[in-house]
């Protein structure tokens, strides 16, 4: 399979994803033997914006297949700063190295990036729009930890601006999952994006009540309910209760629920919640290894 | 029915079959109400039409429109058919086609989108067409007739 840009989830179809997945097992596997299937090859990291789990995975896999790393962690430090555009530094950063990770606070930055590029091109997120790497992952997650992909699957909280929930829904819809969509009052997932969701074939239905929907779920999807969203503090606390996971919501989940975060948690899921054989969330850090060295080595041309 | 007569023009262009009630908008897309404010206009709206049961009609004298003016009056009157005039006849008729790609004839809505920071050509891909949905390739947020509108 031909894989050049990893841009928005929407450029994929189940097979390719289907395709990545499998690489990902394979990769999984073999992680503790030697790899040097990328060596000799350089990934420039280009975050303009705050990371660690993605950066550190990137960097991590790129390790773990023998190649190097370049990059810049704030825009601070570059000729940004001196007006320099995106497309420049781009077309400067790509006769340095075989394959870049951006990520970039405006939403399609990663696009125009992968258009002036020669090069491989991966979206680490740009603005609100997209973080495919972040999807496959969760998809990954739950295809080992769940045991498939066509499950009942509920997100949690914040669905208005999560890019992690849009597309992994999205990725979920394509795959026929039932998907549950839990929020708040005012941070309910755009009309827009369900409009898509609905072009698939599967169950989507949209509902503000957390604890009578944990039942019937094989996977909860949590992320995070941001504080700058609420105009009035005061609604902002009286939510954040509402929407916690905690031992007691737990208990009427089916046995082997699980739950994943793309992290960082701030205080959605209680830390004693940690300890239940539910809590599936490290274990998704982890799986982004694999998946990240999966998608280096395919659009590095490693792996086919 | 009474029919409805418009003085013939000498040189410019007729906008015919253009979707009932959209006539002023097409005025605003070909620039009447701002680079050209003193054209000369005839504007016939909700005219009764066979084909579409109404339509509007629009005349400008002395002038021909652009590619990029011919591309927006399909987003919102997709059937419009353009007669080019000169010295009192019909020259030129085509209808407008809606494209499935727009490039570089609108600017994303959403102000956090890469292309209203970068200097770079937009691109739309047409999704719908009736209602018009547009989604724009870079940030993937979608304009409705609306958000369109309010450019012109």
């Amino acid at each position: 399979m031909e894989l050049h840009d990893i841009i928005s989830i929407r450029d994929f179809n189940k097979a390719k994803i289907n395709h990545i997945l499998k690489i990902s097992e394979d990769m999984e596997k073999r992680l503790g033997r030697k790899n040097n299937s990328l060596r000799g090859k350089i990934l420039a990291c280009l975050f303009f914006e705050p990371s660690t789990r993605t950066r550190l995975s990137f960097e991590t896999a790129m390790e773990r297949m023998g190649g190097g790393i370049i990059g810049v962690s704030e825009s601070g430090t570059t000729s940004i700063v001196k007006g320099e555009s995106l497309k420049d530094t781009i077309k400067t950063v790509e006769s340095y190295c075989d394959a870049i990770v951006i990520r970039h606070p405006r939403e399609g930055a990663a696009r125009l990036a992968a258009n002036v590029s020669e090069i491989p091109v991966i979206n680490a997120g740009d603005g609100s729009n997209q973080h495919p790497t972040q999807t496959l992952l969760d998809m990954y997650t739950i295809k080992r930890e769940a045991g498939g992909l066509k499950k009942e699957v509920a997100l949690i909280g914040d669905l208005k601006y999560g890019r992690t929930a849009h597309s992994l829904a999205y990725a979920l819809a394509m795959f026929g999952a039932k998907i549950t969509l839990i929020s708040p009052k005012g941070l309910e997932m755009p009309v827009e994006v369900v409009a898509d969701l609905e072009k698939f074939n599967t169950t989507i239905s949209e509902t503000n009540d957390l604890e009578g929907s944990i039942p019937g779920c094989d996977v909860l999807y949590v992320t995070r309910i941001q504080k700058e969203r609420f105009p009035d503090p005061e609604e902002y606390e009286k939510v954040k209760g509402a929407y916690k996971i905690t031992l007691q919501t737990l208990e009427s989940a089916k046995r082997d629920a699980i739950i994943l975060h793309p992290l960082p948690r701030i205080d959605e899921i209680s830390p004693e919640v940690d300890l239940t054989k539910h809590a599936r969330y490290f274990k998704q850090v982890y799986y982004g290894l694999p998946v990240r060295m999966a998608v280096l080595g395919l659009v590095m041309g490693a792996i086919s | 029915m009474k029919e409805v007569k418009v003085k013939r023009i000498k040189n410019g262009t007729v906008i015919d079959h253009i979707t009932g009630g959209q006539a002023l908008n097409v005025l605003q897309i070909i620039g009447v109400t701002k680079e050209y404010p003193k054209a000369v206009l005839t504007v016939a709206m909700n005219v009764p039409s066979k084909k579409m049961g109404v339509k509007d009609i629009v005349k400008v004298e002395g002038r021909e429109l652009k590619a990029d003016e011919v591309d927006k009056i399909s987003l919102i009157s997709p059937e419009s058919t353009i007669n080019i005039i000169r010295d009192h006849e019909v020259k030129e008729k085509k209808n407008v086609s809606l494209p499935k790609t727009l490039e570089g004839v609108l600017v994303c809505d959403n102000p956090n989108c890469i292309t209203n920071f970068e200097k770079t050509k937009t691109i739309f891909v047409v999704e719908e067409k009736s209602p018009i949905k547009l989604r724009c390739s870079y940030c993937e947020r979608t304009m409705s007739e609306k958000e369109i509108i309010k450019q012109f």
